[in-house]
């Protein structure tokens, strides 16, 4: 059982007030009813700060009602039936919805051995100087913007899995139903990869803050008992931090979901299911950019809606969970194993 | 040492080599990235690309000086839009945000910073393309602002948190009026750190093409007119990438290396802005 060593009365704000001052409270509402300028301040950011409550809700307000039509045609069915036929106005979003799930989890599995190593690497092992340059580096992957991976992995990602990684790879797993068929090129696999390339910044800049937080007596009380450095961070460290750390991944799961442009431009975007990493797919975002501006008749405009309507519905449950399991790291509040 | 000493201290060895082989992988495709942009990119960098517009599909020439003004517009109008908004909330969120509605604001400030930017398309298309019976480089900008809002508003609520409060209590002691307080001297002192985080609100959206696709939708010709259709940067490389022919490709190398070096140029400069600022603070 871990608890933290914070005393919560020792805040930023009781640090610099310290003892007896007499209740600027009751100072400052006479004050303030006495000076325009501060009102009018007052209203002005008030009204500056109204304007994101207004966006989210008249966001959601418009996905519904754009999606409306589809939802009353096929109500929930939509989320599990599989046909998308725009001139026969039927549609099932599966493929897409698996597809998105599908491409984020390979990221994941990718993605979060590599950030990990990233932040137990910096917080724990390297050297001092060469601290601020691989976090700068590894920070400069996510200024990279999203169709500059894509064009990245359609002309150098997909030639290269072509010729040196998946000739072996089916050579030795071709017999299991992921890594059956032909390759031709755009697939789960380059999605899944470029994916991951563009959320391990995410996920290590968490996963490091997250680390940095563990008191140091954590790993001088494991060295003191005569753990090895690697044991001293492997039991003492990281599961200290484990509600953090799985918070920093499903933040980068989120990214990986509503993410647009890499994704559309190697997946493949074919409607169908398939459990082949190598077969081409389709995600949600992927569809709305495709076909949002294209759609044919209302119908499928309002089918397009209800996809948006269930990836920012996804997006928006994953996000929260996630700042809910680092607050609680950085809150101080309940560390590890009560989280999970 | 006992058998399963040394084996703990080969464990532990082998397991710190793995983490930094990890690290040293992650760095090795930022490299490799850039390197390819730069090798494919740069040879095509001449007066031609930044002076000419493109020639018709797969004649060779031509240029992609539509695309990089029309970055310029666009994000130039979204930041027009989106800074005083962000920057608004922020100092809201700094002076006034310990209330419900403080909370609030920040919950959805998080909750929209989430979420996927072709939703936010989604939502401009709705409001301006559909009862504009047109797509306009205006509709992108939108897009493009309210994707920026909630970035920016949190950053300057951080840096305006970082003042410290007996400033604050020093000028109110002089007499000043609070909202003279809050933008003469605690948003001032928080300048370096405010401008910062907008800069890389700008370079965040600047390289966004999911936005601009059925909004600002892009154009072949040269235009300023932002309720037409706009190319920008982002969305030609889009275009080109995709299709047949080898002097799109060509283009779309370029074009990517001058946007990644715009974004580049943007984030180091805030880093750097914040880092002189950080220093001088200590």
């Amino acid at each position: 059982m871990t608890t933290l060593p914070v005393d919560p009365a020792t805040t930023p704000d009781a640090v610099s007030a310290p003892a007896p001052t007499p209740t600027p409270q009751a100072e400052w509402r006479t004050l303030r009813g006495r000076n325009v300028g501060d009102r009018l301040y007052r209203v002005t950011l008030t009204a500056l700060a109204l304007v994101l409550p207004l966006l989210l809700v008249t966001l959601l307000a418009e996905l519904v009602i754009g999606a409306w039509p589809a939802i009353q045609r096929f109500g929930l069915p939509f989320v599990w039936t599989s046909v998308w036929d725009p001139v026969a106005g039927v549609f099932g979003a599966a493929p897409m919805i698996f597809g998105t799930l599908a491409s984020s989890l390979l990221a994941l599995l990718i993605a979060v051995p590599l950030a990990l190593g990233v932040a137990i690497y910096l917080t724990e092992f390297s050297p001092k100087w060469l601290r601020q340059p691989i976090a700068f580096l590894v920070e400069l992957l996510a200024a990279i913007p999203s169709v500059v991976y894509g064009l990245w992995g359609i002309f150098v990602l997909i030639p290269f899995l072509r010729s040196y990684v998946v000739p072996p790879l089916r050579a030795a797993l071709g017999w299991t139903p992921f890594f059956s068929g032909v390759f031709y090129g755009n697939s789960l696999l380059a999605g899944g990869i470029i994916l991951a390339i563009m959320i391990v910044p995410y996920i290590a800049a968490v996963s490091r803050e997250v680390l940095l937080a563990v008191p140091a007596n954590q790993r001088e009380a494991a060295i003191g008992m005569g753990a090895t450095r690697w044991e001293a961070v492997w039991t003492a460290v990281v599961p200290y931090g484990r509600a953090g750390l799985i918070g920093a991944i499903i933040l980068g799961l989120g990214r990986a979901l509503g993410e647009t442009m890499a994704v559309t431009m190697v997946i493949g975007n074919r409607h169908d299911i398939s459990l082949s990493v190598l077969q081409p797919a389709y995600t949600m975002a992927a569809a709305i950019a495709n076909e949002f501006s294209e759609a044919v008749g209302d119908l499928h405009l309002a089918a397009m809606f209800e996809v948006g309507l269930v990836l920012f519905v996804i997006t928006v449950i994953v996000n929260a969970f996630a700042r809910l399991l680092i607050w609680r790291v950085a809150r101080g509040t309940a560390v590890g194993s009560r989280a999970l | 040492m006992s058998g399963r000493s040394v084996r703990r201290h080969v464990t532990s060895g082998l397991m710190t080599s793995l983490v930094a082989v990890l690290s040293f992988t992650a760095v090795f495709a930022l490299v490799l990235i850039l390197a390819d942009l730069i090798a494919k990119g740069a040879s095509s960098l001449d007066w031609d690309f930044f002076t000419k517009n493109p020639v018709p599909a797969g004649q060779s020439g031509g240029g992609v000086a539509n695309a990089i003004v029309g970055t310029g517009i666009i994000v130039g109008l979204a930041a027009l839009i989106g800074l005083p908004a962000g920057v608004g909330t922020g100092l809201y969120l700094a002076e006034y945000g310990s209330g419900r509605l403080g909370w609030t604001v920040r919950f959805v400030a998080d909750v929209l910073n989430g979420t996927p930017s072709i939703v936010i398309g989604i939502f401009a298309w709705t409001w301006l393309v559909r009862p504009m019976h047109g797509y306009s480089a205006l509709a992108g900008s939108v897009a493009l602002a309210a994707l920026m809002i909630p970035m920016i508003a949190r950053t300057t609520e951080e840096m305006v948190r970082l003042v410290p409060h007996s400033l604050r209590e020093a000028a109110l002691a002089l007499g000043y009026p609070r909202w003279r307080t809050s933008l003469r001297v605690v948003a001032r002192t928080a300048l370096a750190g405010i401008v910062t985080g907008c800069l890389v609100g700008i370079a965040r959206i600047a390289g966004e093409t999911a936005p601009l696709i059925f909004t600002a939708l892009g154009n072949l010709n040269f235009t300023t007119n932002i309720t037409q259709p706009m190319q920008t940067l982002p969305h030609e490389i889009y275009e080109y990438a995709q299709g047949p022919f080898e002097e799109w490709h060509r283009l779309a190398w370029a074009s990517a290396l001058v946007l990644m070096s715009l974004v580049l140029l943007l984030g180091v400069t805030a880093r750097w802005a914040i880092r002189q600022r950080h220093g001088a603070a200590r």
